[in-house]
């Protein structure tokens, strides 16, 4: 598992909360977040770091998103 | 009335789990967080559980770790991350109590009585904040759960890492009495040694002393930890945070090198006083004594104090204190290699004060105007932008451990 930082996207919602719309990924291309399907404080031990995880549906695939003392990073295998 | 129901939850290696954590690769190996061995301070600071196995201990200097485990990896500590998850733990801890006590960076003792209804739920909570650290912060602690601060501090050293131990009056004396007793809080080598000769050996010995005999031996301190032994400690959970108890200010250094003379003494006691005084006036404080602690190269040191006229926060003031305390101290049987200096009957610095006819007064309102103009210099331009010439001589022995080093001892007794 790679820890991949990234380019985010994100709105401030009138609850207040912060939730990615969209990130860069390596290849230069910009995926889109269909739905955020949890959020809440974790640490990724597989990437290495913590804060708030986004478990995300991207393109019909998992993907976990990571916000961490203000930079996102992505698990990525 | 309801027992008291006191968590302590003390973060396993800290510094060296925050590390592993953050960088899997040297997860499998064992890992030290330490200063640089290239600059001054070449010590330990902490040692994952792998490391630990190879006998590496916490203080031990970096060459003494490497002999034990050549295979030893060294990390730079990163003081801003460790502040930042201190702060996470207390969060956690403030969703069960606010009576939170920091007891160093990383351990905290919690009063959850008032949310306790029955006598698992001491037990329970425990489970849940070290799960929740566990889950949120990727790191792991220690949960003592008892009576008392100390008993649930004893706890919480009993069984590492990971894991919940519960002390209760009726089994503390057979959980704990049979411990060395330089394990219980507040015995350090000084006093370990001072009860040894007098036969005590373990903490059930102490227990069963009478507190008279203890006063003899100890003073009042004697008596103190007879309570604490007996399970009699009935000092209250305070709502503190870690930066906010100063009962006192210090800053120590272990030297890149032996020191064999006053003169490179004298250095390094005006850079710890420098930090010292900057560290006093950014909180608005003065003090009154002046405390120093000296080791020399086999690590065995001493601890000397002495009192002002004024109440100070003169780097010049607390280090002609310092030096003069050091001369009356030191007889060079061994060379320097750590040095600390410390400030304490701590004031606001706004307080009035009884100035003689006899002092230059004129003297020291120049030096208090001198060294707050060196504090705005430095705040815009950097600590290393104006030096006293005698810290530039010596750049080994220069320093800055007011923003280099945020981590301040604490005491127990507020």
């Amino acid at each position: 598992m790679r820890k991949v930082f990234v380019d985010v996207t994100a709105k401030f919602t009138k609850d207040g909360c912060l939730e990615p719309i969209a990130f860069m990924w390596e290849n230069g291309k910009k995926y889109e977040i269909d739905k955020i399907l949890d959020i809440k404080k974790a640490a990724s031990l597989k990437a290495g770091g913590h804060g708030i995880r986004y478990l995300c549906k991207v393109r019909g695939k998992e993907v976990v998103i990571f916000l961490d003392n203000g930079k996102w990073f992505v698990e990525a295998l | 009335m309801k027992e008291k129901v006191i968590l302590h939850c003390d973060l396993n290696n800290f510094y060296a789990s925050v590390e592993c954590l953050y960088n899997p690769q040297i997860r499998e190996f064992p890992v030290a967080v330490c200063g640089s061995p290239e600059e001054r301070r070449g010590i330990v600071l902490a040692k994952n559980q792998l490391a630990k196995k190879f006998g590496v201990t916490t203080g031990e200097p970096i060459w003494q770790s490497l002999q034990k485990c050549p295979k030893l990896i060294l990390v730079r500590p990163n003081f801003e991350l460790y502040l930042r998850f201190s702060g996470e733990a207390r969060e956690i801890f403030s969703r069960y109590t606010s009576l939170v006590e920091a007891f160093g960076i990383d351990e905290c003792w919690l009063d959850i009585t008032a949310i306790c209804k029955n006598e698992r739920d001491g037990e329970r909570f425990a489970y849940e904040i070290k799960d929740l650290i566990k889950e949120e912060m990727g790191v792991t602690a220690s949960v003592g759960v008892s009576f008392n601060k100390i008993f649930a501090k004893l706890g919480s050293d009993m069984k590492k890492p990971d894991a919940v131990t519960v002390i209760t009056r009726e089994g503390f004396q057979k959980q704990l009495w049979g411990l060395p007793v330089n394990e219980l809080l507040y015995v350090g080598r000084s006093t370990n040694k001072k009860l040894q000769r007098a036969g005590i050996y373990t903490i059930g010995d102490l227990a069963q002393a009478t507190p008279t005999f203890l006063k003899t031996q100890l003073g009042k301190w004697g008596e103190t930890l007879w309570c604490f032994a007996n399970g009699l400690d009935e000092s209250p959970v305070h709502r503190v945070e870690y930066e906010q108890t100063i009962k006192g200010v210090g800053n120590s250094m272990t030297l890149p090198r032996d020191l064999h003379n006053e003169e490179d003494v004298k250095t390094t006691m005006l850079v710890l006083a420098e930090s010292v005084a900057r560290r006093l006036r950014n909180h608005g404080l003065k003090g009154k004594t002046i405390q120093i602690y000296v080791r020399d190269n086999k690590l065995s040191g001493c601890e000397r104090q002495g009192m002002l006229e004024k109440t100070t926060n003169s780097s010049y003031e607390i280090a002609t204190k310092a030096m003069e305390l050091f001369h009356d101290t030191w007889d060079w049987h061994l060379p320097v290699r750590a040095v600390g200096v410390r400030v304490t009957g701590i004031c606001p610095d706004d307080e009035y004060v009884q100035i003689s006819f006899l002092d230059d007064e004129g003297q020291r309102q120049k030096r208090e105007k001198l060294e707050s103009a060196i504090d705005r210099i430095r705040d815009r331009f950097g600590h290393y932008s104006i030096q006293r010439a005698v810290l530039i001589k010596d750049k080994d022995l220069s320093a800055n451990p007011v923003e280099e080093n945020v981590i301040h001892p604490v005491s127990y007794f507020r």
